[in-house]
């Protein structure tokens, strides 16, 4: 089937099985290689993307889905002045390690900060239970969302 | 300093948050296969018949392999130096299968999804085996052999009993002490079978470039090491290979193995094209490693004051089918752990047994974690049956700067060890700031009525990679703008090995941070480095990068001496500058013109460094648990660290370290445990089943940095990668016995089990 699907602001043409899932397309036909893949079962996180406003696994959706919502994935997300806010809060605060949760990670402070500009720790907690991160213990994350949400005032 | 012990950020953070294609499977070769493993459904079988021939005629299937289309080089699995200290037990694929997952057969075809499709027209002929899959039946039963084979070399006692390794060293006569003591006190712990559970999975991709070589792209650990494994059993020539190691995902030891290269290397050379194999996250739990399961006997002496007199481990370990790192991680379990208390009789005994189960390996901390549960467990255990404070019976008896670790000059890797001379310690500055920060000695209220709260802690103790094994090589080069190339075999797997490496040079060059263009880990461009293990990469590879910058540091110094004619040793490299003893200056990047265009040298060095030491770090860990009495659920408030890593080199990225491993041993002591049917079948292959630590799980953490100056170290630095997953489990348990007055001698403490302990205690 053929599908049009607006991909980081971009109509973008596919022909695929409605059923194909939305991870495969990113990272496969559509070459978005910054949603990553940790388990394929809607658990980890790593292929979080924005469907509209919504935080979304895109390993649990399929593209017959999803055609008629904006997609925004890292690489369009990382072109902008609050993923910038949100990066250098995440590198002073060392909330990087390994690195492979991170872009869900900040897709995830994204949909979070989009609904609630000053979260509160708890808030930012539960806002990131869905994306796991083996490496960093969280709580670095979590001071980041803070830091990102108040030296970014006014941008959400 | 100017640059070590700065937070600088993390040089590859910004295109880590940018997903930037720079993981394994970020990019693909044209032509690229897909290879799925077929997997034994049988805990033992032998495997008579593969008839492929159906798969084979399916859409987009190129080949299927099986044992007879590979020759049988028995070898290991596990990443190690040569010659390697584990069972040559293995082979690439094998005329018998030895736990569920094993195995069988490999597809490949031009997609995943024709890849798995076949699998289900591949018809084989099992001859099922009995199997074992319990390690005390293990230990026993020899008429059940899983590793019967003639041609195995390496394991323990081959041919005659399921024992992988085996050993039994001793300090003193322990027998002879415990007849002495006025308190012996002898208990069992249980250690359960967990999962390293990195976010990217077992990944790689192999291909046959334009000169014949076979170049591998893979999430690993120990690049070096593999090489060198795949050129055996590959049989080709290490000069014929490559591997390369780009981001990868996490490894917490579960990468300092062949997981997967092997069979795309293989299927690479077979079918020249690309080969590309990635775990599923169920493979990860059926297929990959495990922190060994143990039980642990500890029987400790000691006298009325308090006086530990003597100490005996006994380790009963299961390796699952194959003996990697069986020997090694079993020894640490005493090796790494029992020095802490260095009394005059100390016995270390371990059985290391295969069983049907799926396989054990390294996983961070590798063995201590078990060993120090049980040790620091049973301290408490021992304070309270002598009446005695659990904190002073640590701090009269714990390991001293001039004591010798009594076990390591026999304990070594696999092998007779080198003497260890504790020569830097923060262990009674980390347990004094420690108890200050938990609040030692001042339990709180609890929140509700039916809540109780309890204090808890644990020392812990690790290395500084393997003592006269571990050793890793540097290469500075100065560039015309003052910019270095370094390039290093240590393997950064997202601990941060580039950023700290990268400012150790920038240090000792008197150069900005920035100026460090870093590439490490490819077999053809870096030079040798053991990988990413034992908590080596700071202590060791970090000396070669100080050795080969100071190298090209007075090279110029050379150069420039003769130009402004003064002593090499008067010049001073700072800020970016060079200055002599005059007034003469320049920036580095004038001096780097100088040398390239008017002295025409090359200013570059490279530099290897191996260390008889293995200086350890310290820490002291400190738990407060909320314990419900009328469900058992355990919640931990808050947990404290204060470890002593020498120098530290980056303050923020030994935080990160610490806090990630006490979120790992938080789910040790709490949640995390594969389980599995009597068959060795893993019941809990994802997430949802075997869970690892949330954001809303971990508690509020403290950490302490204890900095000591370590003589052997650069800059003074010690490791900090490993000791701080040490504690955790013992300190929460210990909290929680505190709390509830329940002694967890198994782990997880689930709520369930820790209900049963309450009602147990009441009945």
């Amino acid at each position: 089937m053929k599908f049009t699907l607006m991909l980081n602001g971009e109509q973008r043409d596919f022909d695929c099985e409605p059923t194909r899932r939305l991870l495969d397309l990113l990272r496969g036909d559509a070459g978005l290689t910054g949603v990553k893949e940790g388990c394929g079962q809607g658990e980890c996180g790593a292929c979080s993307i924005l469907l509209g406003d919504r935080l979304v696994n895109s390993c649990m959706v399929a593209v017959g889905q999803v055609a008629d919502r904006p997609i925004t994935t890292i690489e369009g997300y990382s072109r902008t002045t609050r993923f910038a806010v949100l990066r250098d809060a995440f590198g002073k605060a060392g909330a990087v390690q390994c690195g492979f949760c991170t872009p869900g990670m900040i897709m995830a402070c994204e949909a979070l900060l989009r609904q609630n500009n000053r979260p509160r720790a708890p808030e930012i907690r539960l806002a990131l239970a869905g994306n796991l991160c083996r490496c960093t213990g969280y709580n670095m994350i979590v001071d980041a969302v803070e830091t990102a949400a108040r030296e970014g005032k006014g941008l959400w | 300093m100017k640059v070590v012990g700065k937070n600088v950020i993390k040089i590859d953070a910004f295109k880590l948050a940018r997903g930037e294609p720079v993981f394994t499977d970020d990019f693909t070769r044209q032509g690229m296969l897909y290879a799925k493993v077929l997997r034994s459904p049988h805990p033992h079988a032998r495997i008579l018949n593969v008839d492929a021939a159906a798969a084979l005629k399916l859409d987009g299937v190129v080949d299927v392999i099986w044992h007879r289309d590979v020759k049988a080089i028995p070898h290991t699995r596990a990443g190690q130096s040569y010659p390697e200290p584990s069972p040559y037990d293995t082979l690439i694929l094998s005329p018998k299968a030895r736990f569920i997952g094993d195995r069988v057969a490999v597809v490949v075809a031009e997609s995943v999804a024709q890849a798995i499709a076949a699998l289900d027209h591949i018809v084989v002929d099992y001859e099922e085996l009995p199997a074992l899959t319990d390690m005390d039946q293990s230990l026993t039963n020899s008429e059940i052999l899983i590793h019967e084979e003639p041609d195995p070399r390496g394991i323990s006692e081959a041919g005659m009993t399921n024992i992988a390794a085996r050993i039994d060293k001793q300090v003193g006569d322990v027998e002879a002490a415990l007849k002495e003591c006025d308190l012996v006190v002898t208990r069992d712990y249980h250690l359960p079978r967990v999962q390293a559970s990195h976010i990217e999975p077992h990944i790689s991709i192999a291909w046959v470039d334009e000169d014949d070589r076979l170049i591998v792209r893979t999430s690993t650990q120990v690049p070096f090491h593999l090489r060198r494994m795949l050129a055996r059993i590959l049989e080709i020539p290490e000069a014929r290979i490559r591997v390369i190691k780009p981001r990868v995902g996490g490894g917490f030891g579960d990468k300092q193995e062949l997981v997967v290269e092997d069979l795309v290397g293989v299927l690479a050379l077979r079918t020249g094209r690309p080969v590309r194999l990635e775990f599923t996250r169920e493979e990860e739990f059926v297929a990959a490693r495990y922190r060994h399961p143990q039980r642990v006997t500890m029987t400790t002496g000691v006298m009325k004051d308090g006086t530990i007199v003597a100490n005996r481990m006994y380790v009963l370990a299961d390796t699952g089918a194959y003996g990697s790192h069986a020997l090694t991680v079993q020894g640490n379990t005493g090796q790494k752990v029992l020095p802490m208390y260095p009394v005059a009789n100390i016995h270390f005994k371990m059985d290391c047994v295969y069983t049907n189960n799926p396989i054990s390996g390294a996983f961070r901390g590798y063995g201590a974690p078990q060993g120090c549960f049980a040790l620091e467990c049973h301290m408490d255990e021992v304070a309270r049956e002598l009446g005695m404070d659990r904190l002073e019976l640590r701090k009269k008896n714990h390991i001293k700067l001039g004591d010798t670790d009594p076990l390591s000059a026999k304990l070594g890797e696999g092998k007779e060890g080198l003497v260890r001379v504790v020569k830097s310690t923060g262990l009674e500055k980390a347990i004094e700031l420690g108890c200050e920060a938990i609040g030692w000695g001042n339990k709180r209220e609890p929140s509700a009525a039916h809540l109780k709260r309890g204090l808890g802690m644990a020392l812990a103790m690790q290395g500084s990679g393997i003592a006269g094994v571990d050793w890793g090589g540097a290469t500075v080069k100065l560039n015309d703008d003052g910019s270095v190339n370094l390039s290093v075999g240590a393997t950064d797997i997202g601990q941060g090995s580039d950023t700290v490496l990268a400012q150790m040079c920038a240090e000792e060059l008197g150069i900005p941070y920035e100026k460090v263009i870093i590439l490490s880990s490819d077999t053809d461009l870096t030079p040798f480095d053991v990988g990413a293990y034992a908590s080596s990469t700071t202590y060791i590879s970090g000396g070669a990068v100080v050795k080969a910058a100071a190298e090209v540091r007075g090279q110029l110094a050379g150069v420039l001496g003769s130009h402004w004619e003064c002593e090499p040793e008067d010049i001073v490299f700072s800020d970016g500058m060079v200055t002599g003893p005059g007034d003469q200056s320049m920036t580095i990047a004038e001096v780097a013109l100088f040398a390239l265009y008017k002295a025409m040298i090359q200013p570059m060095a490279t530099a290897s460094h191996m260390s008889n030491d293995s200086p350890p770090p310290f820490a002291a860990q400190f738990a407060e648990v909320e314990v419900d009495t009328e469900t058992g659920q355990v919640h931990l408030c808050r947990f404290v660290s204060a470890v002593d890593c020498g120098t530290v080199i980056h303050p923020k990225m030994v935080e990160g370290q610490i806090e990630g491993a006490v979120a790992q041993g938080m789910g040790y002591a709490l949640f995390e445990e594969v389980l599995l049917d009597r068959t060795g079948r893993v019941l809990t292959p994802d997430f949802l089943d075997y869970k690892i630590a949330s954001s809303l799980d971990v508690p509020e953490m403290v950490t302490i940095l204890v900095p000591t100056d370590e003589p052997t170290g650069p800059y003074g630095a010690k490791a900090a990668g490993e000791v701080p997953i040490d504690g955790p489990a013992p300190a929460i348990v210990n909290a929680i016995c505190d709390a509830v007055g329940v002694r967890m001698f198994r782990i997880p403490a689930t709520a369930e089990r820790v209900w049963r302990g309450l009602k147990e205690e009441t009945r």
